[in-house]
């Protein structure tokens, strides 16, 4: 007997497909603090940016974001074919090659940093340089597959974009741009895991050790909880520095104690367990859907305070 | 005297032909847009002095 390979069925790739090898809602969170840090570092330095450098600086973080996702799926496009959930993607759906996948990725990552270099200075562009490396390489060929960790340190690849978008501005990276940067990193872990609870079984039959896969749902949802709870006051922390004022104090506060609350019901349910209720696994994508609203709101409010004038800082009063 | 086809060459169909042509039109357009956007970058920062400063 000999082992059948199903190979995918030809099909003639479309843009849309090549659009999604590079992973469009990623780029949209990517983009959307890319600019929020942009805003934030001009209205709290008072250095001004060109408008049309500005839109580069920004393009140029979403085509990096873009190249990241296309080197992504070109290494993991074994593996995505054997889960359900990625089995569609470009690469194993037939549609695009895995070498113009690859070659797709290294382009754009070229040309991506070099725009971002044109529009604004070294610092972004470097940075720009070594988040793509970051995801593409630390996070995808070294981690995913190594190590249950691969979550959290990874989660540095996309907690990069409001910093690029601070250096784009100012040429440097004060501790608002690092506070940002935080945010995103113990951001990832819950929201990634939340996730990771619905797909548990995907993961266990390609063997990346996932969490769940691991160390089984319930130290998952612990970590979510425990994840959450520094969440939480590091998205105070910008209140403290005065990059937040009361618009942006309220919303991190209401979020926050949202969060909590979800990742308070999750450690009381049985979410990812195998006896887990249909209202269980319904509970962990709330919470995964939940914090990717959580992220948007939190950076939403960054930005309508920086780009709208209605920036008072509490401290100082 | 007829040309035989070089069976190296792969023979594409009339869709792959099509979706060649697609592909073809969008990295031209892709090409087209990263020469303008150098030459936006290149104009602003001969007009602002960006960059002049810390090349000197």
């Amino acid at each position: 007997m000999t082992d059948a390979v199903i190979l995918p069925q030809k099909r003639h790739a479309t843009a849309v497909d090549y659009l999604n090898l590079m992973k469009p809602r990623i780029m949209m969170l990517v983009v959307f603090t890319g600019f929020a840090g942009l805003v934030a570092a001009s209205s709290m330095t008072g250095i001004a940016i060109h408008p049309a450098m500005a839109a580069i600086a920004t393009l140029a973080v979403a085509l990096g974001s873009g190249a990241a996702g296309a080197i992504n799926m070109w290494y993991d496009s074994d593996i995505d074919a054997v889960m359900t959930r990625t089995s569609t993607r470009p690469i194993p759906s037939g549609a695009v090659p895995r070498e113009e996948a690859l070659a797709l990725g290294l382009i754009m990552s070229g040309v991506s940093v070099m725009l971002m270099w044109l529009a604004s200075n070294w610092l972004a562009a470097g940075l720009l340089a070594f988040s793509i490396f970051y995801y593409g390489v630390i996070y995808t060929m070294w981690l995913k597959r190594a190590t249950p960790q691969n979550i959290v340190i990874g989660g540095g690849a996309g907690a990069f974009p409001p910093v690029i978008g601070w250096a784009a501005v100012t040429g440097n990276i004060p501790l608002d741009a690092w506070i940002l940067f935080a945010i995103i990193f113990f951001w990832t872990p819950p929201h990634f895991w939340a996730l990771s609870l619905l797909a548990h079984k995907e993961y266990a039959k390609v063997s990346v050790p996932m969490l769940p896969v691991t160390h089984g749902a319930k130290v998952t949802r612990q970590q979510i909880l425990i994840y959450t709870l520094v969440l939480v006051p590091v998205s105070l922390l910008p209140l403290a520095t005065g990059l937040g004022g009361w618009i942006y104090g309220a919303a991190a506060l209401g979020l926050g104690a949202t969060f909590l609350a979800y990742a308070v019901r999750l450690i009381r349910s049985n979410a990812g367990d195998a006896n887990a209720a249909g209202a269980d696994m319904k509970l962990a994508r709330n919470t995964f859907v939940f914090s990717i609203l959580y992220l948007f709101a939190l950076f939403g409010a960054v930005l309508v305070e920086h780009a709208a004038g209605l920036h008072f800082p509490l401290t100082g009063l | 005297m007829t040309e035989t086809p070089d069976p190296a060459v792969p023979q594409l169909d009339a869709e792959a032909l099509k979706a060649r042509k697609r592909r073809n039109l969008w990295l031209g357009l892709a090409l087209a847009g990263f020469v303008v956007l150098v030459m936006i970058t290149t104009v602003i920062r001969l007009n602002t002095g960006i960059g002049v400063s810390e090349r000197m």
